[in-house]
């Protein structure tokens, strides 16, 4: 088919738009790269260009070597896989009761959950500390990570899937001689594989990306995470003048796992957040 | 977890009694930690924000007395360095709301429109484009964007090539619109504007607008969220029909007419939710301020989620910061229920659909 000439200017104006657009998005992304690789000197005087004078790895070594970056990393790792595996077990298994299993006060639960919801975090933080403190798990691992185990926007993401799955299914296994955390466990629980990575997602990503519950619960530096030890480093805590590079490689690799996750569970991220709005 | 009772006899109502225990065993675990760590910390807050408590042993013993609003007052009213403080804090923010907001609403909608075309070559590329940095955390971006806007950084070398002098963003604590006003010679407000004002903050400064450090800050909220939200418009997008727009089409209305008379307000559930997430996330912006500037320069990048965090854990004010975050608490309510009116269905446009209806009827028979 061919386009008119009017069309055809259309055409060219869409995408050139598209890609000056697509250039901004981008590019900071290529400036964090190739600068994580300059010296600190080079970093300072061209920071838009994209080829250093010379590379080298020297923030990357300085990181690893003197500071506590890999520390930083290990704890984020396990608050994340500890949190991640939490919620796909307890929001699941929540969802599940509130999908299926009527019992009384099922209503309350279910209005309470929305109220919940609607709390703004940032308002929690002094709260979130004095209760942390009170039961002593300040500066504990169970004080990073039980307050993270559940969300009740992910408990609503299973409930809706849940309800989505026919009756008859569990029907079925129950007439066997199921019990009910059998029947959950065994049989709808495999079925709910496309909701479960959405968690998985969602958990992964806020969990690695969670800086204020981190501040309000520790202070301990062998408790540091890597949200709350790179925003150290962009304060300077550790360094004098602005040492570009070691600071945007400590990011970048912060956004590695992320990004990771992003690359490979694409298709399914951008579909989750569609999903989320049209319920 | 052991197994619930076996529903074999009396089938109805074993069944039920199994259920109803599975169900508070299976919900249990959400409602205690939730409970715990959300509904009690905050009646703990309310009790901490009317008392004087200091910071040491619990808020319940005893030594910690009761003194009814005096953190609300000293955070609203006496005048003091705090009021000060929030008044500059609520000034910040609120310029922040007034131009993230409208801003990322009208950008994601513009690149969701942009990459809906079915025919449109590279879509996955741009949509992953857009998105990317919504996946990315907020202080990762923060450094990143506390590098492209120093002195000598990328944006500054653009602006270079149009011979503009960029500023010192991050340390720069000029208001634009006084920056805009002193172009034109006024570089002191009126007598009326700097005698008057709110919160210990003269009306003059309350209209200096956004700093430059803030507005930094601005363009970084539109560069992160635009994402987000491009994919609750493209949902929006992909769930109306095409035959209304091809009706329009058919009618003669052009493709400015249809954005705005026909796909615009089937999108409204969708504007909604943008705006409203917009709303709340707007006045809670904390992690890019703790990893940037932590308010300064001239404190022009305080926001009361920031300076509630500041005045309870470094300034050991635990009253006071707990005040704040109430407060704060209850502005994003009223704003999401103003909200929430300005875009209700209005009675008006119903009687316009059916007055349409009506003619169409008529048209057919």
């Amino acid at each position: 088919m061919r386009l008119s000439p009017k069309q055809l200017t259309w055409q060219i104006v869409l995408y050139g738009v598209l890609v000056v657009l697509a250039l901004i998005y981008v590019y900071p992304f290529l400036i964090q790269v190739v600068t994580s690789f300059k010296t600190d000197e080079d970093a300072a005087s061209s920071g838009i260009s994209l080829i250093p004078d010379v590379w080298t790895f020297a923030a990357y070594e300085r990181l690893f070597a003197h500071s506590d970056f890999a520390s930083w990393f290990v704890n984020s790792a396990i608050v994340t896989v500890v949190v991640t595996a939490g919620r796909v077990f307890f929001n699941s298994l929540a969802g599940y009761a509130l999908a299926r299993l009527r019992f009384r006060g099922r209503g309350v639960v279910f209005a309470a959950l929305v109220a919940v919801m609607s709390v703004p975090t940032v308002v929690l933080l002094i709260p979130k500390f004095l209760v942390i403190n009170q039961l002593g798990m300040f500066n504990s691992y169970a004080g990073m990570i039980l307050p993270l185990l559940v969300d009740a926007a992910g408990v609503f993401i299973m409930k809706n899937f849940f309800e989505s799955i026919p009756v008859s299914v569990e029907e079925q296994a129950r007439i066997d001689g199921a019990g009910t955390f059998r029947l959950f466990w065994s049989v709808v629980l495999p079925m709910a594989t496309p909701a479960l990575v959405t968690i998985v997602i969602l958990s992964f990503q806020g969990s690695w990306n969670e800086l204020s519950h981190f501040i309000v619960s520790t202070n301990d530096p062998a408790l540091t995470t890597l949200t709350k030890g790179v925003a150290s480093l962009a304060s300077g805590q550790l360094s004098q003048g602005t040492q570009y590079p070691l600071k945007l490689a400590a990011a970048l690799i912060m956004t590695i796992p992320v990004a990771v996750m992003f690359f490979v569970f694409q298709r399914r991220i951008m579909n989750s957040t569609e999903g989320a709005v049209k319920e | 977890m052991a197994a619930h009772a076996s529903p074999r006899r009396g089938r109805a109502s074993g069944l039920r009694r199994g259920e109803a225990v599975a169900g508070w065993l299976f919900t249990a675990p959400v409602i205690v930690i939730l409970g715990v760590f959300l509904l009690v910390p905050v009646l703990m807050a309310l009790w901490v924000s009317v008392s004087d408590w200091a910071g040491r042993g619990s808020p319940l013993s005893g030594d910690v007395s009761f003194v009814g609003a005096d953190n609300y007052a000293a955070v609203l009213a006496d005048g003091g360095l705090a009021t000060k403080d929030f008044g500059t804090a609520l000034r910040n923010n609120a310029w922040y709301v007034l131009l993230v907001v409208p801003l990322q609403t009208a950008l994601s909608l513009f690149l969701a429109i942009l990459v809906n075309r079915a025919v449109l070559r590279g879509r996955g590329f741009f949509r992953t484009a857009f998105y990317f940095p919504s996946v990315t955390s907020s202080v990762a971006i923060t450094v990143l964007w506390m590098f492209l806007f120093s002195a000598s950084g990328a944006v500054n070398d653009v602006l270079a090539w149009f011979g503009v002098n960029g500023p010192n963003w991050f340390n720069d604590p000029r208001g634009i619109l006084h920056l805009v006003l002193s172009a034109f010679g006024a570089d002191a407000g009126p007598a009326a504007l700097t005698d008057g004002g709110m919160l210990g903050v003269s009306w003059w400064d309350w209209f200096a607008g956004p700093s430059i450090a803030m507005s930094a800050y601005i363009l970084m909220a539109v560069f992160t969220t635009s994402g987000t939200f491009m994919l609750l418009f493209l949902a929006g997008l992909q769930n109306l029909g095409a035959d209304v727009d091809e009706a329009a089409m058919m009618d003669g209305a052009n493709g400015w007419q249809r954005f705005w008379r026909i796909t615009l307000p089937q999108l409204r559930p969708t504007l909604f939710t943008v705006l409203t997430l917009g709303l709340i996330g707007c006045w809670q912006v904390f992690d890019q301020i703790y990893t940037g500037t932590q308010g300064a320069p001239g404190k022009t990048t305080l926001t009361p989620a920031f300076l509630s965090y500041q005045t309870a854990f470094k300034n050991q004010e635990w009253g006071q910061g707990a005040a704040i975050a109430f407060i704060l608490f209850v502005i994003i309510v009223v704003f999401t229920l103003i909200q929430r009116w300005a875009l209700r269905d209005r009675p008006v446009s119903r009687r316009r659909i059916r007055a349409y209806e009506v003619a169409e009827k008529g048209a057919m028979s």
